[in-house]
């Protein structure tokens, strides 16, 4: 089972590829989109790529409670 | 006494677009006008979706109008008359009169003379439905050439205060004559529907509600409102990129064809963003044009694919004979790819 240091590192790469957001920046606390920028569609990029590279489920329901880079890495750990 | 055999109906080996005919509305809408409606910007705009400025029909520019422009230019180009053509296929959700079928009025304006002429609703993916009902009848032996139409008039059905709508649809038609080849001219159309998504992308209110006296309510006691097409974007994006790129890659494999081979990459024109993530998952060469006719048109549903054929043979971005790969999707959900060779 991937540790949180894993997970967040995985998103931040993804985040990263996708928005172009330096991995540095990509902290727990940080909101997707009040603090990274990442739009509503990026953000499905986001989730898919993650899917794909943790082996998990993020239905489109779900996507919207994760608000920051924290909530997705608990996300991924608890479902993974 | 033997069973009497019926006469079996021949047709063509073999089916190819002959022309594609565009029309695009004279009145251009700016992200600037949209501004004036809705509480956004033109950076936002641009972002999310890519567009600049579409067109929007005026009273002049009916369905039926836009229609027969369309199609005059893709016979003219088909090097066909008009009385060759043994059927009218008009793809749209935005004729907003159901009976007769605006196909009849379109065939008759050609002069078509009895062709049978019908429409059918497959929102986004119209255009590739009606491709495909065309090649079964040439091959079939139904008819020796189909002209397949695209037309929209979106902006009739435009909620101009819902910011996540009011700025994606546009108005236009698209034509394609469709008739016989020696050589294979479209591949399997791999093409489909998915009901459970029904309400995913959809007319806000059914017209017999929304046409209840003013002040009616709905069964959930709100006012109707005049009905408008509304999508869930996220949703709808995530199926668009990754189930449809699976779809387009299906009819890569049946067609037998790949990526590298293709002179076009032509997406319903739904979302500049839904383009550029297809691309990644399809991970289309980087040397393959790809139709980016939103910018200018905006999203016009079933007339997407014919107008964005013809706007890339105008400009030279691909030339007759190249392998296009097409794909439209929408509500429904449905779907329908193709590879096609570019009249």
């Amino acid at each position: 089972m991937a540790t949180q240091t894993e997970v967040l590192e995985g998103l931040a790469e993804i985040v990263n590829e996708i928005a172009g957001i330096p991995t540095e920046d990509v902290e727990l606390d940080k909101s997707f989109t009040d603090d990274l920028d990442v739009d509503s569609l990026s953000m499905v990029e986001v989730v898919v790529a993650a899917e794909e590279r943790f082996g998990v489920k993020i239905p489109d329901d779900e996507v919207k409670n994760l608000k920051t880079v924290g909530d997705a890495v608990n996300y991924i750990i608890e479902n993974a | 006494m033997s069973t009497p055999q019926i006469k079996p109906a021949t047709g063509a080996q073999y089916s190819r677009i002959h022309g594609v005919g565009g029309y695009r509305p004279t009145r251009v809408i700016p992200n600037a006008e949209v501004l004036t409606w809705i509480d956004s910007s033109d950076e936002w705009i641009r972002t999310r979706s890519g567009i600049a400025e579409r067109r929007w029909a005026g009273p002049e520019e009916s369905v039926a109008e836009m229609s027969v422009q369309a199609a005059g230019k893709a016979i003219a180009m088909a090097g066909i008359a008009p009385e060759q053509i043994g059927g009218v296929i008009v793809a749209t959700v935005s004729h907003l009169k159901q009976t007769p079928a605006i196909a009849t009025e379109i065939a008759q304006r050609l002069g078509c003379g009895t062709a049978p002429a019908f429409d059918i609703s497959a929102a986004c993916a119209g255009f590739g439905y009606g491709l495909g009902l065309a090649d079964g009848m040439v091959r079939g032996g139904s008819a020796e050439y189909v002209l397949v139409i695209g037309v929209e008039r979106l902006s009739d059905l435009t909620d101009t205060t819902d910011r996540s709508t009011a700025f994606i649809f546009g108005d236009g038609a698209g034509a394609a004559i469709v008739g016989p080849s020696d050589t294979p001219g479209i591949g399997k159309v791999i093409w489909g529907a998915d009901g459970s998504q029904a309400d995913v992308i959809s007319q806000t209110e059914a017209w017999d509600t929304a046409f209840a006296k003013e002040g009616a309510v709905n069964g959930q006691g709100e006012e109707v409102k005049w009905p408008a097409l509304r999508m869930e974007g996220q949703t709808v994006f995530r199926w668009a990129v990754w189930d449809m790129a699976k779809v387009a890659q299906q009819a890569l494999d049946a067609a037998g064809i790949s990526a590298d081979q293709l002179g076009a990459f032509i997406p319903h024109q739904a979302n500049m963003r839904i383009t550029d993530a297809m691309i990644k998952a399809l991970k289309l060469p980087a040397s393959v044009p790809v139709a980016r006719d939103i910018a200018e048109t905006g999203n016009t549903s079933a007339a997407s694919i014919p107008l964005a054929m013809e706007r890339m043979l105008e400009r030279g971005e691909a030339k007759s004979g190249d392998l296009a790969l097409i794909i439209g999707f929408g509500a429904g959900l449905v779907y329908a790819a193709a590879v096609v060779t570019l009249p």
